[in-house]
Order: C-alpha cells, then structure tokens, then sequence
C-alpha cells in the first residue's frame, strides 16, 4: 500500500481565512466601490450569442468517403434516408478516443510504477489488460471505418471535439505532481465519458442497419463497462484508504 | 502581377482603424482549411510581433522617431491581434507548435532557393534542416503524449523525419554568430529575406518560451525549453545577418517593404476567402506604412527611398511543399556543423571544439529530443496503428477477472 496522500495538512493560503485583517479591509473597499458599467453577466451571453449566429460552419466537416466502395455504401445509406456521415463522425470519435486511450493507460503504469497502488487498487496486469482492450478496440474501429470506405486517418469534428472537452484528462495523467490515486479522477472522467459513447455508437449504428458492427460494438461496451466498474472500484478504496491513514504519512513517491 | 511599391500607396495610417469586433473575427477551421493557411498565420502574428519589437527599440534610441513609431506601431498591434485571433481555439499548444515548425521548413525552403548570395542561401539551408527535425520531436510527442496523428496538422505537405538531430544542434553562442550583408551592395530580396526569417524565427522563440510551462508531461516541458533554444541560436543566426550600418530609418523602411512584401505573398496563395480579404487589406495597411516611412526617411535623412528598396515586389514566397528540396539538402548536409560564422564538415571539428564541449555539458542529464522521440517512426494513424494492427480486434469483450 502507498503511503502517499494528497489531503494533508500544509500552507495552502487561498482561502480568505488565511488573513483574517487584510480580507476584512479588502471585502470592506470592494462593497464600497460602485460598478463601471451597468448590467449584470448576461452581457457576455449577448456577446456569445452574437458569435454563435457567426460561427456557421463549425468545428469541420466529416471528409468524403476515400474509397469507391465506400462511395456505394454511403449512397446506399443515402437511399435509406440517413445522413452517413453522422455515423462516421462518431466512429471517428470513439477511434480517437480510444487511441487517446492507450496513451492513458500508459501514463497510469508509469504512475503505479512510482507511487505503488493499495488495498483495493489497481495491479499492473489489470491496467496493462485495460490498455491493451484500448488498443484493440482502436482496431476495431479503423477497421469498421475502413468497410465503410471512411479515412480512419482523419481528425472528424466529433474527434476534435471530444479531445476539447477531455483536454483535462491526459494533463492530469501526466503531471509529474500527481499520484495513481488522483489518475483514477481522470480514467472515471475517461471511462464515464466511453461507456455512455458506446452505447450511443451502438444505437446509432442498430438504427443504420450496421447489425453486425453493432455487435461487436456491444463486446467493446462490456469490456468498457468492466473498466468502470474497477476504476471507479480503485478509485473508492483508494480514497477510503486515505481517509484512514495517519495524518503525518508521507506525501513523497516510494524510493525506487 | 508585379505590386510597384512607388505607385500604390495604400490605405494611410490615419484610416487604419479597429473595433473589437473586427479584432476578434470567425478563426479558421483546423479540420477544414489548408495547413499553410495556418501557416501564414503564425507567419504574419510572427512578422507583426517582430514590427512591434523593433519599433519599441527603436523608440528608446530616438527622442526624434518617437511619435511617428508610436502611430504606426499602434495599426500593427491591431494587426498583430486580428492575425493571432484567427487561430481557431479548438487547436492545442502542440498543435499550433507543428504548425510553426512547418511553416519554418516550408517559408525557409522557399527563401534559401530564391536568395541570390551563395553563403546567405546556406544559412538559411542550415537552418531549415534543425527545424526539419523539431517537427519530428514535437510530432513524437504529440503522438505519445495524446495518441494523436500529426499529419492531421500537417496535412501530408511536410515530411515526418529526423533531421540535423536537435541533440547536437547546440552551439556556443560565438558559432550562431553569421557574417551580415552588407546593405550598400546586397539584394534587395536578401534584405526582405533576412529580416522575415529573423522574425518567424523570433515569435518561435516567444511561443515556445509562453506555452513550455502550460504542459503538465515533464518531456513536454523539458523539449519546450530545449527547443526554445535553439530557436533562440536561430535568431542569433539570423539577426546577425542583418547588417547593423543601416540606419534606424533605413531598417524601419525595409521593415515595412518586408511586410508588404509578406502579406503579399499570403495574399497569392490563400484559398480561404474571408482570410484573403485580411491580407488584402494589411497589403493596403503596410503600403501605408511604407509611404509614411518614406516620407520620413527622404525628410529626416534627404536620401531617396529607391537607394533602399526595390521597386516591383519580388516574387511571392511560396506556400507550398518543398518535400524534394529538403530531401536533397538533408543527404548532402545534414553533417554541416557551425565553426564561427563559417560552415564546415562535423569531421573538421576539433574534440575540444566550444560547441562540443558547451553540447556535451547541456545534455548531460539526457537529452529531451532524444527521450521524446526514442525509437520512433510516424505513421498514418499514429505509432499506434502498427500496434493496433498486430494485436487486431480479438480483445474486446473477453473477461477481465
């Protein structure tokens, strides 16, 4: 078990309490001061709205079909009254994802390398299994893209996206700064965020006709539903641990 | 078309005006538009950052230019701040790093095959070749830090490759020092050369000394401070081509034919055409400049501006892919090393060489470059996809305990 915590006593000066005469005066001064201009924070919605009507085209678009017969089956999923490129948007999503995935995990075994993991927490073979189902449903869908005749090479806007929204996860996976504990917050960010991914794919993918996909979509949900599950396992006895230990325990990574 | 730089004049600095709005406009898409696109606008925030720094300095030398800097340098921020906003905020740090090593390999492939003097074409060779390779290293991370393709970035425009191995890129300070034109018989176009390189060059060197701390990974912010670096070696290398005889006025004019000479050049490659309308108009803007600096410079100095500047624009840099110049200059040297301001073979370096030694001291905790990059080989889809590859689509679904 580590013996690292992340909730110790310490300077953290952030608050108004560390300076009880100061914030006093400061609180004092402000309430005094009168506003610049009048209105209240719906301005800055005005202003987004405003570039919102602007912004017509977008993050991107989805890129055209590369192959011919890739070419038929879109224009048959045309025929059936589907916009295809729904479909690869959000293939293209999860691939990103997944791949993104991987470099995850890889980062979460340097961490349990450094710091060692708990009672109840993650071991290396599991996390390298994790990793390992990552990469492999990356496989899964550069091929599913690939009978499609789509470019699983490409960044779709969907991609681009969800990058922006989990920005946060790989930098603090990365943070030289943080624990295996602290990692398991982001993977139950990650993991949260792919299970609900999947079923939607699956449902998309059902409606479209894509049977045979959707069940092999439905294996990765379950592998991805086994991960959430330890993750957040992980994550709920390391925080419990935590809240057990002494409060002088060490906060420095294990000697190598 | 050929732009006379005597005849237009543009739009005159007292009518070069913003409003927030127009400041912060609909960016480009990074999904959608052309990597050069991107390009020329980390090109052009680069060249507008450089007209502010310039003038800023020269404003502290001369109590008599003062005013007419301070108005002019005012349009160029504003400038500067409608260029820069066009980057789209949905592109990362890392991103708009491999677009600023493209555009340093693409925009100095195009100057070291148009410029006229034989050791100022070199220069530029050997520097496209270090920035060759940092796109290589900042692509392996972006690969391995976010599982991300950098071709996505770069569009297939720009090789993914080492080149001159940024580890031994490092030199004394005294071996990035080069020999200068000199501005009575040089090419105009040298001029306009040296003074954009020296300022793509610089803004470099600014971003990545801005973004380095933002990144959580220690590789990532340990290649940030190497690179930046050597980006701070390229505008030593660089500036030092700019001969310091030029007056004060003398540079500022140049500087403004530079600019207009820049835009221009966006100005006849640019596809998107709400961008083309910008550099439309910062062609008008920097003609404007040039007028108000060449009435300076026949007033304050009583010499006549075509002693300095050419009088049709050169051709336009071109925005383009140098893939097969690159290739060719990587296998003949990539072995070039720095001896002073001369270029000379690695073999002709003696053990105890300045920069040996300074190299050796700087990566002797481990070298960034090298750690980032171990090992790897881009690919489309990423390092990942061969891995992908051989292990298939067998896992998914099967128990976990």
């Amino acid at each position: 078990m580590s013996k690292d915590t992340i909730a110790d006593v310490g300077a953290n000066r952030t608050g108004i309490k560390t300076s009880p005469v100061d914030s006093k005066d400061v609180i004092a001064e402000a309430r005094r001061a009168k506003p610049s201009s009048l209105g209240d924070a719906r301005a800055i919605a005005d202003v987004r709205k405003q570039y919102m009507r602007e912004a017509c085209d977008g993050l991107g678009s989805v890129p055209p079909p590369a192959s011919l017969k890739g070419m038929a089956k879109t224009a048959m999923d045309m025929l059936k009254g589907g916009k295809p490129t729904v479909f690869i948007d959000k293939l293209g999503e999860r691939l990103a994802f997944e791949r993104s995935g991987v470099r995850l995990y890889e980062g979460a075994l340097s961490k349990l390398e450094v710091f060692g993991s708990w009672e109840g927490g993650p071991s290396r073979e599991l996390l390298t299994k994790i990793m390992d189902d990552e990469l492999s449903h990356f496989a899964l869908l550069v091929e599913a893209m690939e009978k499609l005749g789509a470019d699983p090479t490409a960044m779709t806007p969907s991609a681009d996206l969800t990058s922006v929204i989990s920005m946060g996860v790989p930098a603090a996976i990365s943070d030289a700064r943080t624990n295996l504990r602290q990692c398991m917050e982001a993977l139950l960010v990650a993991e949260l965020t792919d299970n609900a991914s999947w079923e939607l794919l699956i449902d998309l993918a059902r409606g479209l006709g894509h049977d045979s996909l959707a069940d092999r979509f439905q294996l990765a949900l379950d592998a991805e539903a086994e991960h959430l599950a330890l993750v957040k396992g992980w994550l709920a006895a390391g925080v419990s641990t935590e809240a057990r230990a002494p409060m002088d325990s060490a906060t420095l990574p294990a000697q190598p | 078309m050929a732009l006379d730089l005597f005849k237009e004049k543009g739009t005159p600095v007292e009518r070069q005006s913003f409003t927030w709005k127009d400041l912060v406009r609909r960016p480009y898409s990074k999904l959608d538009d052309d990597a050069f696109t991107r390009t020329r606008v980390i090109l052009m925030n680069g060249i507008e950052a450089d007209a502010l720094r310039m003038k800023h300095i020269f404003a502290r030398r001369s109590l008599e230019l003062r005013p007419h800097l301070a108005l002019v340098r005012r349009a160029e921020h504003h400038q500067q701040t409608l260029v820069n906003w066009l980057t789209p905020p949905d592109q990362k740090a890392i991103e708009t790093t491999l677009g600023f090593e493209q555009l340093a390999i693409e925009v100095t492939a195009s100057v070291a095959i148009h410029e006229p003097d034989p050791y100022l074409a070199q220069t530029y060779r050997f520097g496209m070749l270090e920035d060759f390779d940092h796109l290589y290293r900042y692509s392996a991370l972006y690969d391995r830090l976010e599982g991300k393709d950098p071709n996505n970035i770069t569009q297939s425009y720009t090789d993914i490759i080492p080149g001159r191995p940024t580890a031994v890129e490092h030199r004394h300070p005294l071996d990035d020092l080069r020999r200068p034109y000199n501005a009575k018989t040089a090419a105009p176009l040298s001029k306009l050369h040296a003074l954009t390189i020296t300022a793509a060059e610089f803004q470099t060197h600014d971003y990545y000394m801005t973004v380095g701390p933002t990144f959580t990974d220690p590789v990532a912010r340990q290649l940030y401070a190497e690179i930046a670096s050597i980006e701070e070696q390229h505008v030593t290398q660089y500036g030092s081509l700019i001969d310091p005889d030029e007056s004060m006025l003398e540079q500022w004019m140049l500087h403004e034919a530079m600019e207009v000479y820049n835009y221009h050049s966006c100005l006849a490659y640019e596809s998107n055409p709400r961008i083309k309308e910008v550099w439309q108009r910062f062609v008008d803007y920097e003609l404007g400049h040039l007028h108000y600096v060449m009435e300076l410079f026949k007033n304050l100095e009583r010499r006549d501006p075509a002693e300095v500047l050419p009088r049709e624009l050169p051709e336009p840099i071109a925005f383009k892919e140098h893939r097969e110049f690159v290739r060719k200059v990587l296998s003949q040297e990539v072995d070039m090393r720095s001896d002073g301001t001369e270029y000379v073979d690695k073999s002709q370096l003696p053990p105890d060489h300045r920069s040996l030694a300074y190299q050796a001291q700087l990566n002797s905790e481990g070298s960034p470059s090298e750690t980032a990059a171990a090992g790897y080989q881009w690919r489309p889809g990423t390092e990942l996809a061969a891995k992908a590859e051989r292990m298939g689509s067998v896992l998914e679904g099967r128990r976990l305990q």
